[in-house]
């Protein structure tokens, strides 16, 4: 792998909190490394605004290795940048090259605010969670692990739908800001394993009117979600959503 | 000062007699009676959903957006338990005899066995949970091996076992949070504990994003802060990780056991610049079909796969041929770093050594072929047949790979390096959790208690779960059935006015210096010093130096330290200015600590403690004790030993061989 530097022009999202109005920020950050991830050119960024007095860019992050869900920057006109199934984080600089201007946002919509700068505020995603996104069982009340077998094909489609990082780039793609693809993912993991079966009506129907409560838009089917998503979670979920939401309906006591 | 209270009787027995005798709490009281829990992974969230679920009143704090970001979120490999589903000899004794031996025989052996014990229930927790471990397709558990045993009983999800049990644990809260049973704060901090004649009654929080300082009563709080790996600056941590919580703690009067036991990992992508942020590891799961060598000859200029086999040197099958790749952590690391000194590094640093699947590929490829029964196919077709299974198994860690370094690892072998991990040391607890200071527990990696100098692979999800789900449940119950006669105090009690004025003086002092350095500059400078003198070798003239290296380094901090923005905002540079005024005082602790034990074991390796052929020699007869730190004013501590007794397992020295 051949390595180089770069120097770039930054256009940056700068909001000081929820209720000002934010604008965008020109900055110029020289000698990046093509082996430095984007977070780490960011850090670059701070260290030099910190140096002049200036405050320093605020953004989510954690993990820095695509698992934890915090970095959400919408970069040049994409959720998490240009890379497929990839994270802010894991971004790297060698996707760029010297001299290229690039355009950096927050998460936008309505049931993501800004905190800050290009932090969101994504608790909407847990109300969702807590509205039925989970199996009841008490801690103490599970049977033997091997007591039930399931069907590898089963266990794996739910493995891949529980691989979801919350993180929420699926509604910022979204023209509609939907959280669909999320959703889906959470009712499409409990909703293939034995376990999840008891609940499965209640559940989504739950899920459902919480996500249409925290401002979330419809679904329209465009797919930006499918191709944004760093998980590569399948938009096949939102139409095992939509069928298990139809049937929940239908069989609906209450 | 330190009473383990370890129940009397036999090994097998303590648990269960300590259950059948701790003190309970009605389901009527536990209504009255509020805990706080500091930390949501694994060990915060079990233990905040169980005891919810129990009746108690609890609120959870997290300093990220939403506990499912916690660090354990990050665990790779899998975890743990006795469950001999394998059919392959383990058992519970074993499970216990491998972490005893694996912490090098520092660790106390009654949590030891306890954490063993109840392993098993912790997978069928998780597994009713919904946590969609792998499976055969038989429709059964799946299990692999990893490092330091010889039994298959390890369960995971992929490369994303922690991700999974970690939604597990956090569904299971948020379940709580709905029924209104936990409150949940989130973006929020913890800067002090509060205590009233000498037993904790709640914490000062900070709102991350008002920066406002609130006052939260509790008649038990649970720190669950995860480990302090960076100290280091460099490390397989999050970036938020920190030691803050348990720093106060350990300043209002917790003990601080074992500091200096540090685990460093073998197989973690190598550093490339001066840019570097963060290290990512590379599952130790991958040494079972990864081998790992250097070239024989030093400084060997060729790329890896134009070196032929008979000029490689497959270090750890020639050294450890019992063990070879599966060799535990520490031992696996130091051997790296003898290479590496030694001239045969390879990549552009020479600080890397390869892992190859190379022949894991083909025996892969083998058996496809055979499982169709096919014969005389082309090699091309074996080695695309292979990739295909080791794609399965590491597949996303082969990606992450492949996007940090930009090199395909089923065509080239990774370049590994060791990175700081995990810290085995933590607040001092006994057996029922409980720090030194009354009604202050600590839970999961923050505290230090089951894996002695060195924690095997697997084992800290295991640990973190059993503290939250299956320790803390009985336990608290026998410190809460006699607070239900104490009425809450209220926050407005001296007390808690107190503890929130010296809060908010710290964090004016810091705004307040207005110096020239970034708080960046100083974490990098400290964990320089500590990698250095303190890492995976330490001797006792580095570690003299880095003592009063860090002094230094302290004084300038708090003289010259530039932190932005403004104190009552969300300001991110506060909060890990914060968090880096606390590592440097906990780094000097790690080096005194680290100076005293002049002994190697486990993760700690000192120069002037081994044997012939380089391994760590251990010296029972000096330091078969916990070291347990008590605060006494800045940059003075009082150690005091809990000596650890086997009576179960004779202690020997650890052999690989
Ligand atoms: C990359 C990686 C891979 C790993 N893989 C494995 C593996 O395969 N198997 C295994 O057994 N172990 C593994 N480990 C180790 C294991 O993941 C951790 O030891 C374990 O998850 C720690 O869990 P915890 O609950 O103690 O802490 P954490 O998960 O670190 O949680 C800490 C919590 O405390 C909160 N917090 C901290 N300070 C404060 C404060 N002051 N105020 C408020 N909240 C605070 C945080 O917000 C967070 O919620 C791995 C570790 C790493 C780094
Ligand atoms: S579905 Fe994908 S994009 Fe949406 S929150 Fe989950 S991981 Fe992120
Ligand atoms: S920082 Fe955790 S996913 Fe990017």
């Amino acid at each position: 792998m051949e390595h180089y530097n770069m120097n770039l022009n930054l256009k940056v999202w700068r909001q000081k909190n929820t209720k000002s109005k934010g604008e965008f920020k020109m900055y110029r950050v020289e000698n990046i490394s093509s082996e430095m991830s984007f977070l780490e050119m960011f850090d670059v960024l701070n260290e030099q605004l910190i140096h002049e007095g200036e405050e320093p860019v605020a953004f989510d992050h954690d993990c820095r290795e695509g698992i934890c869900g915090m970095c959400s920057m919408y970069i040049n006109g994409k959720p998490h940048g240009p890379w497929q199934a990839n994270t802010t984080c894991q971004l790297h600089m060698r996707a760029f090259k010297d001299g290229d201007t690039i355009v950096v946002e927050p998460w936008r919509a309505n049931a993501f605010p800004v905190i800050k700068d290009l932090v969101v505020d994504r608790t909407s995603f847990d109300r969702i969670i807590q509205a039925g996104g989970y199996i009841s069982v008490n801690t103490g009340n599970a049977v033997d692990g091997n007591a039930l077998p399931i069907n590898k094909d089963k266990a794996d489609a739910s493995f891949a739908a529980a691989m979801c990082i919350g993180c929420g780039a699926c509604v910022a793609a979204c023209k509609n800001s939907s959280a669909m693809l999320f959703l889906s993912a959470k009712v499409s993991h409990l909703a293939l394993l034995p376990q999840g079966e008891p609940e499965r009506h209640s559940r989504v129907i739950n899920m459902v009117a919480q996500m249409d409560k925290e401002g979330f838009g419809s679904c329209t089917n465009t797919g930006a979600c499918e191709a944004t998503c760093p998980k590569e979670i399948s938009i096949s979920n939102i139409a095992r959503l939509n069928q298990e939401y139809l049937v929940a309906s239908l069989t609906a006591e209450k | 000062m330190l009473d383990a209270k370890i129940p009397s009787g036999p090994m097998d027995d303590k648990w269960t007699d300590y259950k059948g005798h701790c003190k309970l709490v009605n389901p009527a009281n536990k209504r009255k009676l509020e805990v706080i829990i500091v930390g949501t992974g694994l060990a915060g969230a079990s233990a905040a959903a169980s005891l919810g679920e129990m009746g108690y009143k609890v609120k959870a704090f997290c300093f990220q957006d939403s506990p499912r970001r916690a660090h354990s979120i990050a665990a790779q490999g899998g975890i743990n338990a006795a469950k001999n589903y394998q059919n392959d000899g383990d058992s519970v004794f074993r499970l216990f005899y491998d972490t005893i031996k694996g912490g090098d025989y520092r660790a106390r052996e009654a949590n030891v066995h306890r954490l063993a014990e109840v392993s098993a229930n912790i997978i069928d927790q998780c597994v009713a949970q919904g946590v969609p471990f792998a499976r055969e397709y038989g429709g059964l558990l799946s299990n692999r091996s990893f490092g330091g045993t010889q039994v298959q009983r390890t369960f995971y999800a992929a490369g994303q076992t922690g991700q999974q049990l970690l939604i597990g644990a956090y569904q299971a809260l948020e379940r709580q949070v709905a029924l209104g049973n936990v409150t949940m704060y989130s973006r929020h901090e913890m800067l002090e504990v509060v205590k009233v004649d000498g037993k904790t009654t709640g914490i000062i929080a900070r709102d991350l994003v008002s920066g406002k300082l609130e006052r939260h009563f509790g008649h038990a709080v649970l720190l669950c802060t995860g480990g302090y790996g960076n100290v280091f600056y460099l490390s397989t941590n999050a970036m938020g990780s920190n030691v803050t919580a348990a720093w106060k703690a350990h300043k209002q009067g917790a003990a601080f056991a074992n500091p200096c036991y540090t685990q460093i990992h073998p197989t973690c992508i190598p550093v490339s610049g001066d840019h570097q942020s963060k290290l990512t590891l590379m599952s130790e799961s991958l040494r079972n079909d990864g081998r790992i060598w250097v070239p024989k000859k030093a400084g060997d200029p060729r790329k890896a796969t134009d070196i032929p086999e008979e000029e490689r040197d497959y270090y750890l099958e020639r050294r450890y041929p019992a063990f070879g790749n599966l060799v535990p952590r520490d031992v696996a690391s130091r051997a790296a770093k003898e290479r590496c000194d030694a001239g045969y590094g390879v990549g552009t640093s020479k600080q890397a050594v390869y892992l190859d699947f190379a022949a894991a590929i083909e025996r892969y490829g083998k058996i496809e072929v055979s499982k169709e029964g096919r014969t005389d196919v082309p090699k091309e077709e074996i080695i695309a047949l292979g990739k295909e299974v080791v794609k399965e198994k590491y597949g996303n860690l082969f990606d992450m790979y492949e996007k940090i370094t930009g090199e395909n690892p089923y065509e080239l072998p990774m370049r590994i390096y060791p990175a700081v991990h995990y810290t085995m040391g933590g607040l001092w607890v006994d057996y029922e959790l409980q720090t030194t200071v009354k009604g202050l527990y600590s839970l999961g990696e923050a505290n230090f208690s089951d894996h002695g100098a060195n924690r095997l692979g697997a084992s800290a999800l295991m640990q973190g779960l059993a503290d939250g789900y299956f320790v803390i449940p009985y336990t608290i119950g026998n410190y809460l059935a006699d607070e239900i006669y104490n009425k809450p105090i209220s926050t407005d009690h001296e007390a808690f006015a107190a503890a929130e004025k010296s809060v908010s003086d710290r964090l004016s002092t810091l705004m307040n210096i207005k110096g020239s350095q970034s708080v960046e500059s100083f974490h990098k400078r400290l964990g320089k010093i500590m990698w250095e003198k303190c890492g995976m070798a330490r001797n006792a003239q580095g570690l003299t130096e880095a003592i009063s290296e860090i002094q230094a380094l302290k004084k300038e901090f708090w003289s010259d330290v530039k932190i932005p923005g403004d104190i009552s905002e969300f300001n991110p540079e506060l909060d890990k200015a914060g968090r880096v005024a606390d590592f440097i005082e906990l780094g000097e602790l790690m080096c005194k600590d680290a100076l005293n034990r002049n002994e190697s074991c486990g993760g700690h390796f000192r120069e002037e403690s081994q044997t012939e052929e380089g391994e760590a020699l251990r010296h029972d007869d000096e330091y078969m004790y916990v070291a347990a730190w008590e605060y006494a004013g800045e940059s003075n501590w009082n150690l005091h030993k809990e000596d650890l007794k086997y009576e179960v397992i004779k202690p020997s020295q650890r052999n690989y061989k």
